[in-house]
């Protein structure tokens, strides 16, 4: 091979792997457009239920801060630890935790009837709401915050729910600004959302 | 010949501690605990940490417990911030292994309580290994979030969890296609 060929070979490389990098690009956007620009626009309308029948939509809590997480009351590991970490969380928060709701929305409707959601989430702290609704208003709450949830059935047991395990945080004016890992320290999503309150006061 | 004191040396410094202590020859369960549940929940887990001074390679193949219909050996797989629960047949414990089931991971699924687990209550659990037969446990309940054994009751800090602890927040700006979209269905 010439120097001349070996240079026209690694350019030809390189244009296939930016073309196959590019055509992976087109094929990502085609299928997600919410995530085309690299912004996501997620957090929109709802309406759900609390405990005691009482209607909830995005609009309940417009001017308060909102620690978000979906989850299932039939999860013995990855709720109670995130739910923790949000109890933890609007202790760590003192006094700014007037400004903060949290809200625990179950991804598992057929179970988790409003009563159920809401007596659950009391053990972690009461302030936190737990929400349910019709299979079709969890689906369209989850598709706003592009959580994917799917159910899977056990040999003779109950059946589990894989979910996307996220604590997600949204401005008083409802737009959806940070996420942290369901695992996460309360006392980092305390300290974040601090700083955050503090950048828009 | 420096050299090689040196490295034994740094060598001993990494081993964990454990490793360090006399060895014993025996299989152990300690640190056996569980989250309290929350009013009207029908699962639980216990977490629990295996130490095998034994010679040889072990594995959990059983639980049972008579505070839950069923008893089962599950993991948590972290899929891109999706997590699934999945049982396993069995957790394996190699020759001087120590294995930790905790939050976030391994753990034994209690699926239909007998009762609500309250904190300070504790109930009988039966690990039955491979080769080392069945050990009786006893399971202490700490409070509905605990992260554990270390915090009974109390809030703040999250023992063995402190390398998920460091996972950074994310701006919403940063996602762009990446890991939560392309799921839905």
């Amino acid at each position: 091979m010439t120097r001349r060929s070996r240079v026209l070979f690694a350019f030809g490389a390189v244009l296939l792997i930016l073309g196959a990098v590019g055509a992976g690009l087109y094929v990502q956007s085609w299928l997600e457009p919410s995530a085309l620009g690299g912004r996501v626009s997620l957090g929109g309308p709802f309406t759900l239920t609390r405990a005691g029948g009482v209607t909830v939509t995005e609009s309940t809590y417009r001017g308060k801060w909102l620690l978000v997480y979906f989850g299932y009351t039939y999860c013995p590991d990855a709720c109670p630890t995130a739910l923790n970490a949000i109890a933890e969380a609007m202790v760590k928060l003192g006094p700014a935790a007037a400004n903060v709701q949290p809200l625990f929305i179950t991804v598992d409707p057929a179970r988790d009837t409003p009563a159920v959601v809401g007596e659950y989430v009391k053990a972690f702290d009461p302030r936190i709401v737990g929400l349910t609704g019709t299979e079709g208003q969890i689906a369209a709450v989850a598709k706003e915050y592009q959580v994917y949830y799917k159910r899977r059935d056990t040999d003779g047991g109950p059946y589990l729910m894989d979910h996307t395990s996220l604590i997600y945080v949204v401005d008083p004016a409802g737009k959806l600004v940070r996420f942290f890992g369901g695992s996460s320290s309360g006392e980092r999503i305390a300290q974040h959302l601090l700083e955050l309150m503090n950048q828009t006061s | 010949m420096k050299h090689i004191v040196f490295l034994a040396l740094a060598l001993l410094a990494v081993l964990p501690a454990h490793a360090q202590k006399a060895p014993s020859s025996t299989l152990t369960v300690e640190q056996v605990w569980a989250r309290a549940t929350p009013g009207g929940a029908k699962t639980g887990a216990v977490y629990l940490t295996v130490v095998n001074g034994t010679g040889s390679d072990d594995k959990i193949v059983a639980v049972s417990t008579p505070a839950a219909r069923e008893a089962q050996l599950h993991t948590m797989i972290d899929d891109n911030g999706v997590m699934k629960m999945r049982e396993l047949k069995s957790i394996d414990v190699k020759a001087g292994a120590t294995v930790t089931l905790k939050p976030g991971g391994m753990h034994v699924m209690l699926i239909g309580l007998a009762k609500q687990l309250k904190p300070g209550d504790s109930f009988p659990l039966t690990l039955e290994f491979e080769k080392g037969g069945k050990k009786e446990l006893t399971v202490a309940v700490t409070k509905a979030g605990a992260m554990g054994m270390g915090n009974m009751g109390g809030m703040g800090n999250t023992p063995g969890m402190g390398n998920m602890d460091n996972m950074p927040g994310h701006d919403m700006g940063s996602m762009g296609g990446h890991g939560m979209g392309g799921k839905q269905n």
